[in-house]
């Protein structure tokens, strides 16, 4: 532990606000989204490979999670009439512009594939429309990690690099998990992969998200962040095994995409309420910025005495 | 003055930046400590032993300015034999009657000088000359923090006049001159005794004499600067006169970075005892005439007539004021209606009234932008008066808690008051803000500023001056065709001011034109001087003359002082005659020179024939400085050329006061009337000549009680507005101080398990009142007289009524006064805290009779109507 | 007609360096503002001569027509939050200057700091040990030992009460307005960040972006506020409410490479007095935002103040972030075809 004696703040107040964003509507933006995207690429590879049913559990599984995905951030926004506002400009320093870029014709192309697998036409619509979906499916996956960490929040941002592959993993494993326990098993294949890679990169980014960053891991590890986290590593890793039995039994197949469904929503919550709770506690914003600052200070001294030896 | 005076306060971190000094001492640790350089804590009611500490430095070391103290103050001045200080009597002074409580002034004169009875002294505290109980004259002044007024200014701008130039010995060397009798007076003042009285470590001490002695003299100035807080004690008088005496041997008056300024209770206060809203002086501090001794206009100015300095004009300026009030009808045969003035039977200061109030002799009353509800020493006898009035006018911006009292008052909820058996008949006016009307602020530094209107008030909210013009008018149109003699003074008024707006607003203009007054001619005069008594000119305020020279609103100038030099004398208008500094001929030296070069002023220029410099001579421009005046000479013409204090009788600073105060001629440590510790100096403990009010409404706790072990004072926030009516009611200011609250140490919450941010109950013979509890450091415990005293810190903002409410913190103390101006003793109390709220309803009056049986006091309740006190309650 | 973009010119090609932080000579014209734009204004605000008066406050209030609100920003809300004379609590959407208070105490020796005549003053009250800062004041329990009655002599604590004018920073690299998808906040052609109130959707992103907590969501609102520098006023030459208000020149307005030069003598000449601890914060143009247009003399650590000691805006990093993310997608990418390859099942 960083000695807390040297901790010094404004009355206990946080230094940063945390974000305005709403619980459960964000993280579960974050997680249907992720899924979404996964089961995106899924689909569009089923339909490549003919197979229709996991083509059709998967892009249905796309165009829900898309739509609700959408529907939970615009009801998260202050202003949800000027929800189109989000595509007044493209800012590639905003990751939400980005990313409504990317959400705004994704959830377009997913709903309309899954639009046709339900009214069962217009199969050449739905095949490209599915193949634009996968396409955007990867960055789905992706770009709520660069919203989360392109913040002051310090366990956000400081798990930048880290944080993508944790959600992509996450989202796979959800994507992944959905799909096998809602498709017949002899089609389900694939999806049982995806969900088992999902799952191993999820739990391993995590664990570096969790330990790999000092004094800003913390939040992962305690209070309810820690919890929530604690539970999505058993749920995910459970999830994870199963899918060995998965490939035989139905109820394994749902149960075990339960599970990875399950403990990436409970990762989305667990990263939601790390950031919220490291941003709310102001020692986790000062306490590395002073020991940086000091860094900075004695190499500008060293750097100084260095000088004067030279001259 | 941080806290109280942001905006003045600018000027002082001005000064810090230039390199001065700046000192603060506070009984607790404010705004102001915070930027200063040194805090000293002291404790309340104790500053006359440090000031005197300091007087007493200044002497022991030789460090007073010796060539200024012997030329310009009346330490050379011989003293009678008879006369006995404090040390010789215990804490009295000579001529003290124990059954009148007051002092026969006689024996402090100086020697040789005949004694004047009441000179200058007119309705003054007279000793025995009113016979009323509880003194004879003081303010009404438009805020409980404002009290400011009496027997120093009722004798003009100066001190009262002396009967001539006393005997001096300029070596300062016989036993019975003022320097001597000084020195003796103050020779138990030391570090170790100022330790013991104030708390105040000797090294601290030290360090503040040590920065002050050094900082004064022919080089350097200091300045001293309090807030009215310093007149809040029953010492009040005394405590500035500690300041003057101190300064003046220093040499820091009269001259550019010295003085004492009086940091006034907000806008315009001086401009309210320039032209008065009390009751015993009329406009540019002429007194009141009596009803008893001035039958005529002779009789009138006689007394001022035969006196030294400029107060030797008084007639000119009456004539003057008459003229401008009577206009045609003030004629030299009717003695300019001199008969017109209202004439004093008695004392009707403020508290006075409010006692009588209670006992049912005033049945009316108006309140201008006044709040005794909350803002008076025991608001709770306020809010009796009020009861028991047959109607009250209350003219405010907002519904203030002295205009719902009869609704909201805590007196309800306790049942000594009910509604239904009030029978006040309240008239609420409201009023306009500065910003709705044109007019000028007098500010704390004689300044007169300009200011225009900016927008029509709202609704049915009026300027004052539209008020009292139409209810003049009003009344005017109901007598005119009166042949009732007693109507004259009424229908005879000059009441033509021009009217203009929607709503016929009177010119402001035409009245400052008005004050500033005319000549014969009909034009606006230079200044005072210009004045004459034969009728032939008017002025409504004969100091103010001249702020309307050349028919010029020179209030209204507005040239930055960043295109002026340092005296900026294009900014607005200082009475009298544009003067910026006061008294500045004692910034030369008595041959005229400059006492330096850095402090460079007012010096007399040969070549010209007078007085130079970048202000306006305080002295007749060219009077020589070694000009000795002829026998017989009268008002300004009998000063000499090393006569700098132009308004005193004998033109010199006085570090000792030979006639005029009520308490004695040298500032001496009393302790405040409820206090903690014994008075260590004296056997006296308190002022011996203090005023009180004595009725079941106003008890008072008794010294080193053990059921009052604490020390109280209260005081403004930046963020509130004395009591409120002005802040508590606005959204943007009520945030920033939410809450009444106390501020207490760390070691008095350990002791009284008090904790942050909960409540706590303070209690005093008056009432018991509830406040949250800050905890700070700020706040010390002192050791004082061998043990430990806590002192408390309340803001007294705050009442029933607006945004924020709370308590009133003035519902804990009593009224106990000084004798000179009967300003109340607000700024040091005694009481009793706990943890935890204040009982409720009648349970209150219980709780607090429980003090008074502990603490040995009278008890009993109050009837309904507050009158008489009923039978205790067994 | 100058083409005014609020992304970044990292991202649109203007600026050859590609930076996202460091010094920017010219921010407003970086911003596609022609050459003749305003210089770039700003604050100085001196702490070591604020009074705490919070006639800023209550300036910036009265001419934004903010609403009253409590330390937690709830609107139409009062309370005393015990934060010595601090009941505003922070900036936020209802606060766009916040004065802070801070008390701390230390054991001294007597006698106390040197007075004496100018020249010989110190000025302020030099502190030796680290002071003791009082997050919250002490509760009774803890103090029962400093109420021991050797420790109760009035100078043997030495007392300092900071007082501190808070803003928005109006950063060189602004984070907020980098992270805004709606292009509502706008860098201004006096090189301030100002939100545009008709634009903004209330996405909230810009809030946990800003590393100092200056910008906030107005609850009932939905939308974003925060210190404009007084756009409106400035648009009419008119300095901003706050600067015009203080009455003690802690808080001055004027163009930023002025304000830059006074700060540096003033903190020269407070050295020179040896006042330990003054230093400015905001000031330095390699800091992590760039440094900031509105920037500060204090007197301790920033994070005394409730400032962060080295702030750094967030999109410094987005080129990584970037970068992961794409890796990331390309990833999902790759290994979700993987998983088709070869087997049926």
């Amino acid at each position: 532990m960083v000695d807390e004696v040297e901790f010094t703040s404004y009355y206990g107040r946080p230094i940063i606000k945390p974000p305005v964003w709403k619980t459960p509507d964000v993280p579960l933006y974050l997680f249907l989204g992720g899924a979404a995207g996964s089961s995106a690429v899924l689909g569009a590879l089923a339909e490549g490979t003919r197979r229709p049913a996991l083509a059709r559990v998967a892009h249905l599984t796309a165009g829900g999670g898309a739509l609700a995905s959408v529907a939970f951030l615009i009801h998260d926004l202050g202003r949800p009439s000027r929800f189109l506002n989000m595509l007044r400009v493209l800012k590639t320093t905003s990751p939400l512009s980005v990313g409504s870029w990317i959400l705004a014709p994704f959830s377009a192309l997913t709903t309309a594939t899954a639009g046709a697998h339900l009214l069962g036409r217009f199969p050449l619509l739905r095949r490209f429309t599915g193949a634009g979906a996968a396409v955007l499916g990867g960055p789905m996956t992706t770009y709520t990690a660069a919203l989360l960490a392109d913040t002051a929040v310090p366990s956000w941002h400081e798990a930048h690099r880290e944080l993508p592959v944790v959600f992509a993993g996450s989202a796979m494993a959800a994507g992944g998990g959905i799909t096998t326990a809602l498709t017949p098993l002899d089609e389900a294949g694939p999806a049982r992969r995806v969900a088992a890679m999902g799952a191993a990169i999820e739990l391993a980014a995590m664990h570096r998200v969790e330990h790999g960053h000092g004094l800003v891991s913390e939040p992962y590890r305690t209070g309810r962040a820690g919890k929530l986290l604690k539970t999505a590593r058993a749920c995910t890793a459970t999830g994870a095994g199963l899918t060995l039995l998965a490939g035989r039994s139905r109820t394994a197949a749902a149960v075990s995409g339960a599970l990875l469904a399950v403990g990436s929503v409970l990762t989305r919550f667990g990263v939601f309420d790390a950031g919220m709770a490291s941003a709310k506690d102001p020692r986790y914003t000062v306490e590395p910025q002073r020991a940086r600052a000091r860094a900075s200070e004695a190499a500008a001294s060293r750097a100084a005495a260095g000088s004067r030896r030279g001259s | 003055m941080a806290e109280a005076h942001p905006v003045g306060f600018q000027w002082v971190m001005e000064a810090k930046a230039r390199g001065a000094t700046v000192i603060h001492v506070d009984p607790r640790f404010t705004r102001t400590s915070a930027l200063a350089d040194l805090h000293v804590p002291l404790r309340a009611g104790s500053d006359i032993a440090f000031l005197g500490g300091l007087i007493n430095y200044v002497l022991q070391h030789e460090k007073e300015f010796r060539e200024y103290v012997v030329a310009y103050t009346n330490a050379a001045a011989i003293l009678r034999e008879d006369f006995q200080d404090t040390e010789d009597l215990d804490g009295l002074f000579s001529g003290y009657d124990p059954e009148k409580g007051q002092y026969d002034e006689t024996t402090w004169q100086y020697e040789g000088v005949e004694v004047t009875a009441a000179a200058g002294q007119r309705q003054s505290p007279k000793p025995g000359a009113s016979g009323a109980s509880v003194g004879a004259e003081s303010g009404e002044d438009s805020d409980a923090e404002e009290h400011e007024q009496g027997a120093s200014e009722q004798s003009g701008s100066g001190g009262p006049p002396v009967g001539g130039k006393p005997r001096r010995d300029e070596t300062l060397q016989h036993p019975r001159c003022v320097f001597q009798v000084l020195k003796r007076h103050y020779a138990r003042y030391t570090p170790e005794m100022v330790h013991e009285v104030c708390g105040v470590e000797p090294q601290l001490f030290l360090k503040v004499a040590e920065a002050l002695t050094s900082n004064s003299g022919r080089e350097r100035t200091s300045a001293f600067v309090y807030s009215v807080g310093w007149t809040h004690h029953t010492v009040g008088v005394q405590y500035i006169r500690a300041a003057s005496v101190l300064q003046a041997l220093l040499g820091n008056m009269g001259r550019p970075g010295g003085g004492i300024l009086a940091l006034r209770g907000h806008a315009s206060i001086q401009g309210s005892t320039d032209i008065p809203t009390l009751y015993n002086i009329l406009p540019g501090y002429i007194p009141m005439p009596s009803a008893r001794e001035d039958a005529s206009l002779d009789d009138f100015v006689a007394e001022a007539a035969g006196s030294v300095g400029y107060w030797g004009n008084m007639k000119k300026y009456a004539v003057s004021l008459l003229k401008a009030w009577w206009g045609e009808a003030a004629q030299p045969g009717n003695d300019f209606c001199f008969d017109y003035l209202p004439r004093l039977t008695g004392d009707h200061s403020s508290y006075q009234t409010v006692a009588q109030q209670i006992q049912g002799t005033v049945p009316g009353y108006f309140l201008v932008g006044e709040n005794p509800a909350v803002g008076h020493a025991n608001a709770k006898m306020a809010r009796l008066g009020l009861a028991n009035l047959e109607w009250l006018v209350v003219r405010d911006l907002q519904l203030i808690e002295s205009a719902t009292f009869w609704a909201n008052a805590p007196e309800i909820e306790t049942g000594e008051l009910a509604t239904e058996e009030i029978g006040t008949e309240v008239f609420f006016l409201p009023a306009a803000a500065h910003v709705e009307k044109d007019g000028s602020f007098t500010n704390t530094q004689r300044l007169l500023q300009w200011h225009s209107q900016a927008v029509e008030p709202p609704g049915d909210c009026r300027s004052d001056l539209w008020f009292y013009f139409h209810l003049g008018r009003m009344i005017r149109e109901k007598l005119a065709g009166s042949t009732d003699p007693r109507d004259r003074p009424v229908l005879d008024l000059t009441w033509d001011y021009p009217t203009h707006g929607p709503v016929d607003e009177p010119s402001a203009h035409g009245v400052l034109r008005e004050i500033s007054g005319t000549g014969p001619d009909g034009t606006a005069v230079d200044g005072y001087t210009a004045l004459q008594d034969d009728g032939s000119t008017s002025c409504g305020c004969w100091i103010y003359s001249g702020v309307f020279a050349d028919e010029v609103n020179q209030a209204n100038r507005k040239k930055p002082h960043t295109e002026q030099d340092l005296v900026a004398a294009e900014w607005g208008w200082a009475w009298p005659m544009n003067r910026r500094i006061l008294y500045n001929r004692a910034s030369a030296d008595p041959d005229g020179k400059p006492w330096s070069e850095r402090k460079k002023y007012v010096y007399w220029d040969e070549d010209a024939g007078r007085w130079s410099g970048p202000d306006v001579p305080d002295f007749q421009a060219t009077k020589r400085p070694d000009h000795v005046p002829p026998e017989g000479a009268e008002a300004e013409d009998a000063l000499g050329g090393t006569d700098p204090f132009i308004m005193q009788g004998d033109g010199k600073a006085w570090l000792f006061v030979p006639a005029g105060l009520a308490d004695g001629p040298m500032p001496t440590h009393y302790e405040p009337a409820e206090s903690p510790v014994p008075n260590p100096l004296y056997s006296r403990q308190a002022n011996p000549s203090r005023k009180e009010l004595r009725g079941a409404w106003n008890r008072a706790n008794p010294a080193m009680s053990d059921a009052f072990p604490f020390v109280v004072t209260t005081y403004r926030l930046t963020e509130h507005h004395t009591a409120g009516g002005m802040s508590r009611t606005l959204e943007y200011l009520a945030e920033l101080q939410p809450e009444f609250f106390c501020e207490v140490s760390p070691q008095l919450a350990a002791e009284r398990g008090l904790e942050h941010l909960g409540w706590a109950t303070l209690v005093s013979t008056r009432s018991a009142i509830e406040a949250r509890v800050l905890v700070t450091e700020r706040m010390r415990p002192l050791r004082v007289a061998g043990r430990e005293v806590h002192q408390i810190g309340l803001p007294y903002h705050w009442g029933r009524n607006g945004i924020t409410t709370g308590d009133s913190a003035n519902d804990l103390l009593g009224v106990v006064m000084d004798p000179n101006v009967h300003i109340q003793e607000s700024k040091v109390a005694t009481c009793d805290i706990r943890p935890g709220r204040r009982p409720r309803g009648p349970a209150l009056v219980d709780f607090v009779e429980g003090y008074r049986r502990r603490a040995g006091v009278e008890t009993g309740l109050l009837g309904r109507n507050g009158r008489a006190p009923i039978e205790e309650r067994s | 007609m100058t083409a005014i973009s609020s992304a970044s010119a990292a991202f649109r090609g203007q600026d050859r360096g590609n930076r996202l932080f460091g010094p920017v000579p010219d921010v407003t014209g970086d911003r596609g503002y022609a050459d003749d734009h305003p210089a770039r204004v700003g604050f100085f605000t001196d702490t070591s001569v604020c009074i705490g008066c919070k006639a800023c406050e209550v300036a910036c209030k009265e001419w934004n027509l903010l609403p009253m609100d409590d330390a937690e920003g709830t609107v139409d809300a009062l309370g005393l939050t015990g934060a010595s004379y601090d009941n505003t609590g922070m900036l936020g959407a209802n606060s766009w200057r916040h004065v802070a208070f801070v008390e701390q105490s230390r054991a001294v020796d007597l006698p106390m700091p040197t007075v004496g005549p100018p020249g010989a003053a110190d000025g302020q009250r030099p502190l030796e040990d680290p002071p003791v800062v009082h997050p919250q004041v002490p509760a009774s329990a803890t103090t029962a030992e400093q109420s021991a009655p050797s420790q109760t002599a009035s100078g043997d604590r030495e007392i300092r009460w900071l007082m501190s004018s808070d803003v928005c920073k109006h950063c060189t690299h602004a984070a907020c307005l980098d992270v805004c998808p709606t292009g509502s906040l706008f860098r201004t052609e006096f090189g301030t960040v100002v939100v545009q109130e008709d634009i903004c959707n209330g996405c909230g992103y810009c809030v946990p972006a800003c590393p100092y907590g200056v910008i906030d969501q107005r609850q009932d609102d939905g939308r974003v506020f925060k210190c404009t520098l007084c756009y409106d006023r400035l648009t009419d030459g008119l300095q901003p409410a706050c600067a015009s208000a203080c009455p003690t020149e802690s808080i001055q307005f004027g163009d930023l490479d002025a304000l830059q030069a006074r700060a540096d003598q003033r903190l020269a000449a407070l050295q020179e007095k040896g006042v330990e601890g003054a230093r400015l914060y905001g000031r330095d143009e390699t800091d992590g935002v760039g440094g900031a247009g509105a920037f500060f003399l204090l007197l301790d650590e920033p994070e005394v103040y409730g400032l962060p000691p080295d702030p750094v805006v967030t999109t410094r990093d987005l080129p990584a972030m970037w970068r992961s993310v794409g890796a990331g997608a390309a990833m999902v990418l790759g290994l979700i075809a993987s998983a088709f390859v070869g087997r049926r099942r």
